[in-house]
């Protein structure tokens, strides 16, 4: 007994040590968890840039390791939970599909930090962070109602989430804003990233008329099929130029940087609280690409929107909105409840499409 | 071009790297070898195809390395399960596995890069026949090389000695050894043309279908073709109507969706598997026609006692 007592004494003085010690010299290991991989052009690769730019702010005195690939579901919580042994501080899980799992191991590990990107839940020890990518896509929406020749513009989605959902709506509300009878086609694809389905999509909606294309799914492969048949289109989650000079109107680029690096600094400075934090165009989480390919009085429009969105002039979400089937959403000034587009599994009345529930 | 040329045409896009994948996979499988890795084999060939083409600005010359690729691939899965008698289920997996890795390590510098298309044939008035035209006479070179694989894999098949002598081995390899047919080099060209095939699928989807290199681009499609070569039973005739069938209905059912019609999607996608769990049940009930195409050494390795 007495053996016992000293030696669990014994790793207790260590583990303190070893703590003291890690307190003192060892860089805080801030730890990233990606769906996809870091060169996948879209969405990964975004959070990949803001981890690169937290790593040069803090320099030595941070690591950030990080792991691709994780598959969203059960799977993942054994990657966050490894990284949470292994002494990593704060922990960012960067796909909508980890939160359970998120949820899960934060609450077996309440000295560690939990950051959780796109979902809803919250603890102690976990925040749950957004960035408002429907403010871009009201702006993309207008943008389409004044290029548009044929008044029909195409939608690839990937999931019917309320993100995608958000998207679309607000693509919906952009370009009635500019002209009320513009119409929008939707296919489904039940895929983030499948270059070959998202291109089947592509032909199959330019097929059936539309001469504008946008995306919610995360290759490059519509921005080509665009460019082969003269369309154009806008890019997703990075600017997608690349793939379409002359195709690309514009895109809504994800900027994590700023916020990486403000919540690592609140973290050090002990003032690190658990929050839901839900920001757009006007905090600098979400940037568009430049405007090209349209004409000067478009993209002074779209620059105009774009300004008023950031003021807080402009809240896409605000009433006059019927719901798809005509009855009343949200009336005249009543703007969205954040509680109500987190959750939005309805469309607007415009959508030429039906909800897969 | 009208729609329905328009439509034909992206079925048939799809269609090409599911049948070119799967016929090289029957063949494989009419030896009696089972190749879990058609994926691997795929997704290398696509990285090889793409990056030798963005390097040389040939798409040709990344077609001849995609195939190249597939089969250096396969022959990693020969030696292990052919000369080492290494199991064929798990080594398949592994390969697949591997190749979704390896390849996603060689083409890290190529993703989000422009590619080079392979362009479509263009024949004077002959391509711009109405409707026929395109179809026939204005497709991607690869599309012809799939039929030719078809005409020719059957022909070889059912109608030379040779072919006759590898389905023999893949129905029963002890007596092919015992009349003196070397069973293991003929098996070893089989996974290699199998693998040549997988690698020319794959250089189809980075050169063709959709000129870039991303990582895991064949997002299951070596699955859809191994699934494809038992809805087939083991026959190139039906190889090339599944793949096409598979075609329509991915294709479809996008089309279904843009006009407004709603379809439940997800079960559109699950829809190549389920018909070849129908049609496993069915040709089960028949246990005479499942022996004539079965080939009844699948998957059971070979060592020769003496």
């Amino acid at each position: 007994m007495k053996k016992l007592l000293i030696g669990l004494a014994g790793v207790a003085a260590m583990s303190l040590g070893m703590a003291a010690s890690a307190l003192a010299e060892d860089p805080m290991k801030v730890c990233f968890v990606y769906v996809g991989s870091k060169t996948d052009g879209g969405w990964t690769q975004a959070h990949d840039i803001g981890r690169q730019e937290l790593q040069a702010h803090f320099g030595d005195k941070i690591e950030t390791p990080f792991i691709e690939n994780v598959a969203e579901g059960p799977q993942a919580e054994g990657v966050i939970e490894r990284f949470a042994r292994s002494g990593c501080e704060l922990i960012f899980t960067t796909s909508f599909g980890f939160m359970d799992q998120t949820m899960a191991v934060a609450e077996r590990f309440p000295d560690v930090k939990f950051e959780h990107a796109t979902g809803y839940k919250t603890s102690e020890n976990v925040t749950s962070y957004n960035s408002r990518f429907y403010e871009g896509r009201y702006i993309l929406g207008q943008i389409a109602a004044k290029t548009s020749e044929k008044g029909v513009a195409g939608y690839i989605g990937s999931f019917p989430i309320p993100e995608v959902v958000q998207g679309i709506n607000a693509f919906t509300l952009g370009a009635q804003s500019v002209n009320p009878d513009f119409k929008l086609k939707v296919v489904w694809v039940n895929s983030w990233f499948d270059a070959g389905k998202e291109a089947d999509a592509a032909k199959a909606l330019i097929d059936q008329g539309v001469d504008i294309l946008t995306q919610h799914t995360d290759s490059t492969a519509p921005m080509q099929v665009a460019a082969e048949r003269g369309i154009k289109a806008f890019g997703q989650a990075s600017d997608m130029i690349a793939a379409g000079p002359e195709t690309q109107l514009t895109a809504i680029v994800d900027t994590w940087g700023a916020y990486y690096i403000k919540r690592v600094q609140d973290v050090m400075d002990g003032t690190w609280e658990s929050q839901s934090t839900w920001d757009g165009l006007a905090e600098g989480i979400l940037e568009m690409a430049p405007y090209t390919n349209m004409p000067d009085d478009v993209k002074a429009m779209a620059e105009a929107t774009e300004a008023a969105i950031v003021s807080g002039e402009l809240k896409p979400f605000t009433g006059p909105v019927n719901k798809q089937d005509g009855s009343v959403w949200l009336a005249e000034g009543e703007e969205a409840e954040d509680g109500v587009l987190l959750g939005l599994n309805f469309y607007v009345e415009g959508v030429d499409d039906q909800l897969p529930q | 071009m009208g729609m329905t040329e328009a439509i034909l045409l992206t079925i048939a896009t799809a269609a090409t790297p599911l049948l070119i994948a799967a016929i090289g996979e029957l063949v494989v499988e009419r030896s009696g070898v089972l190749n879990l890795g058609v994926e691997g084999m795929m997704v290398m060939g696509a990285v090889g195809g793409f990056v030798i083409a963005s390097l040389t600005g040939n798409p040709w010359i990344g077609v001849l390395a995609a195939i190249a690729l597939g089969v250096i691939t396969s022959l990693l899965f020969a030696f292990l399960t052919l000369s080492l008698a290494a199991n064929q289920v798990a080594t398949g997996l592994s390969l697949t596995i591997l190749g979704l890795g390896v390849s996603s390590l060689m083409g890290e510098q190529f993703v989000g890069q422009a590619g080079k298309k392979l362009g479509n044939l263009d024949f004077p008035f002959l391509t711009d026949l109405p409707l026929v035209g395109p179809l026939l006479f204005g497709q991607d070179p690869i599309f012809y090389i799939s039929i030719a694989l078809v005409f020719g894999v059957s022909w070889f098949l059912f109608r030379t000695r040779v072919g006759l002598t590898l389905r023999s081995i893949g129905n029963n390899h002890h007596s092919a050894h015992a009349l003196g047919i070397p069973v293991l080099r003929y098996r070893y060209l089989a996974v290699m043309f199998g693998g040549a095939c997988a690698g020319l699928a794959g250089g189809h989807l980075s050169l063709v279908y959709t000129p870039q290199w991303v990582e895991n681009m064949t997002a299951g499609r070596g699955w859809i073709a191994l699934a494809l070569v038992v809805f087939a039973s083991w026959r190139p005739a039906r190889v090339l109507a599944g793949a096409y069938l598979f075609g329509a209905v991915s294709i479809g059912q996008l089309h279904a969706q843009a006009l407004g019609i709603a379809v439940p999607s997800q079960l559109l996608t699950a829809l190549p598997f389920l018909a070849t769990i129908v049609v496993l049940v069915l040709i089960s009930q028949n246990v005479r026609a499942t022996l004539i195409n079965t080939p009844a050494m699948l998957g059971r390795p070979f060592v020769p006692d003496r």
